[in-house]
């Protein structure tokens, strides 16, 4: 059972690979298309078709078509009462030349983003490898730190956030424990940022079972060899776990920092709708919301979104790109 | 669980001769290490221990140390907080349930049937058709967010659960979709081909064979869907402007803006309680949330 299941995230470990070959890749059969479908084929095609009816409905009816609604919306002015009215790329204009707020909307998810991804995987990855044993005890202390991951993103814990790092919260109770007189994290534009961040390094539940189950795929013949030619855990961690390691790095940051972009509830919950204070957590989803559906300016909205929309689908290319030098797939050479 | 143990121990046996490993695993290195962990977890599950702390105590005591260990303990915040906000807690935690069942019926029926036909089926444009799939699980669902408003505006269902239900009998959590793919080509063919060569059909070796057969990842989908369904907080935030109808998020932030400075012991205990579904979900089926994370990273 487990055999098989590990063998499941080899394989969708695959999907990393660039060009998402490996994606497709067994998927789908490819056949030479016949000159003349014989009747049964033909009623395959049919009942294909048929079982994927919902899906296309959605597909169309909600993804696809509000796709295109929304690229048109996002260059007229449109408050959902009235028709839209068309104004070219003024919305888009108006972002980056004419709007703070929408700038530093920008500033506060990027630095999210780049602060929170790579601190959590760091953490992930770091507790993978001290859990990498077999001991008795594990799946246990494993469920305990996957606990956070799994409630982190709902209101209870935004609220409890709120508190722990507010004036006096547990965490300027534990700071005064040794002498430090904490600030109001909470409503400080200076540490605000901050504390999302933390909160978004304690999830780091989901990518440390999955550095854990990549490093227990690496094949304990490959850790002796090394062992015997005179590796120190060091080494053999740099050289041989490491790069044994980078799809799974890899498939994490892109995952995550696409998830990361679209954080919302922690920051409304702790800026209170806000952004506060002072747009030190005016997150990028959370001014979408302001626009869309505070002040009903749902053209720029739109904008908004697509513009987030380039930004991963650049996120995503660069680290693909970047990829070629140093994420390692055993089989090239 | 002892699963993981086994299957390490073959494998350690398998092709190395056994000799001994003078520097590994003493008795007195495993106890640190447990040590370390146990710290580890600690620190980790802290905020939680806090806030269960802080559901007991008095007032007073909340903000006055950062200990998780109660003076006392006194329950008399749950009551209290179940029913401080009308319609009350039992109220929110209803309206999740009907929200919740909706959603893991929609996406079960409907991210199955989707997956068969990808797993199983051939038929024209299929690439296409599972290269747009997988396309739609990358993309952020904000760019669809306005349109979606402005078309479930336009029938009269926002301030009704049907936006946040309908969609997943459309299979728009294509996630799902490729979870379920991924688990039926794991189902030796033999079995459905053996179906259909005793004569049922489609829809039969559907049902009969593969569904069965696909239970456990069905499983994995339904605990998944009632998580993320029953946290999520954007949805049920731009749909809903009832106080009835509300679910438990949006009950829990109501509480938030409602309170004055003397209620914080009423609120912790409210938090708690709304994780705890979330909570005994994942006791039952921990194996299960933990391998689906594994073998497919979903986001947890």
């Amino acid at each position: 059972m487990l055999k098989a299941e590990t063998t499941a995230a080899a394989r969708s470990a695959a999907p990393v690979r660039p060009g998402g070959a490996a994606l497709s890749g067994g998927a789908v059969r490819g056949r030479a298309p016949k000159p003349r479908r014989s009747p049964r084929r033909r009623g395959e095609a049919r009942a294909g078709y048929l079982f994927l009816l919902p899906w296309f409905i959605g597909l169309v009816g909600l993804v696809l078509g509000p796709m295109l609604v929304s690229a048109y919306l996002s260059f007229t002015e449109y408050d959902l009462f009235h028709d839209p009215v068309w104004v070219g790329l003024d919305n888009y204009r108006t972002m980056f030349t004419d709007d703070p707020r929408y700038l530093q909307s920008l500033r506060v998810t990027f630095t999210y983003v780049v602060a929170s991804v790579p601190l959590r995987l760091a953490v992930a990855l770091g507790l993978a490898l001290l859990m990498n044993r077999t001991v008795r005890g594990m799946s246990f202390y494993r469920a305990v730190l996957y606990l956070p991951s799994l409630l982190g993103g709902s209101v209870a814990i935004a609220v409890l956030w709120r508190q722990l790092f507010g004036g006096e919260g547990a965490v300027n109770q534990i700071l005064a424990l040794v002498g430090i007189d904490g600030p109001s994290w909470i409503s400080s534009p200076d540490t605000s940022l901050l504390t999302i961040i933390v909160l978004a390094v304690w999830q780091f539940g989901s990518p440390m079972v999955i550095f854990l189950a990549g490093l227990r795929q690496i094949p304990q013949e490959v850790l002796e060899a090394a062992t015997v030619d005179g590796a120190g855990a060091v080494r053999r961690f740099f050289s041989v776990v490491l790069p044994l390691l980078t799809p799974l790095v890899f498939f994490n940051v892109i995952m995550q920092t696409i998830v990361a972009f679209q954080a919302f509830t922690p920051s409304f919950i702790i800026s209170n709708g806000t952004g506060g204070p002072v747009d030190s957590t005016l997150f990028y989803t959370l001014y979408l919301y302001i626009k869309g559906f505070g002040e009903f300016e749902m053209g720029y909205a739109s904008a908004m979104a697509w513009v987030l929309v380039a930004i991963i689908a650049v996120f995503t290319a660069v680290n693909f790109l970047g990829a070629r030098r140093w994420v390692y797939y055993g089989d090239e050479s | 669980m002892t699963a993981p143990t086994a299957e390490r121990a073959t494998d350690r046996r398998r092709g190395v001769p056994p000799q001994p490993r003078p520097t590994r695993r003493t008795p007195l290195r495993t106890i640190a290490w447990h040590g370390l962990m146990v710290l580890v977890c600690v620190v980790s599950i802290y905020p939680l221990l806090w806030m269960a702390r802080s559901s007991v105590v008095p007032e007073s005591e909340i903000f006055s140390s950062p200990s998780v260990i109660p003076s006392g303990i006194d329950l008399s915040n749950y009551p209290a907080g179940w029913v401080a906000n009308p319609p009350g807690f039992g109220q929110f935690m209803l309206n999740s349930f009907v929200i919740c069942v909706g959603a893991v019926l929609g996406n079960l029926i409907a991210c199955t049937l989707a997956a068969y036909a990808f797993a199983r089926l051939r038929f024209p444009l299929k690439k296409l058709w599972f290269a747009v799939m997988l396309g739609t699980m990358m993309l952020p669902g904000h760019v669809t967010l306005i349109p979606q408003y402005a078309l479930f505006s336009a029938i009269d269902w926002v301030g009704t659960y049907l936006p946040l239900i309908v969609p997943k009998f459309l299979a728009t959590d294509a996630f799902f979709i490729f979870l379920l793919i991924q688990f039926m080509r794991g189902i030796p063919r033999e079995l459905d081909e053996a179906a259909e060569i005793d004569g049922a059909g489609r829809w039969r070796t559907f049902r009969s064979v593969m569904l069965p057969l696909t239970v456990p990842a069905l499983a994995t989908t339904a605990v998944f869907t009632f998580i993320w369904t029953y946290e999520d907080f954007l949805g049920p935030l731009i749909y809903l402007s009832d106080l009835n109808d509300y679910p438990v998020p949006l009950g829990l932030r109501m509480f938030v803006n409602a309170m004055g400075n003397s209620s914080y012991g009423q609120l912790f205990a409210m938090s708690l309680l709304s994780l705890l579904p979330v909570f005994i979900t994942f006791l039952l089926f921990q194996r299960k949330l933990i391998q689906g994370i594994a073998t497919t990273g979903l986001k947890g």
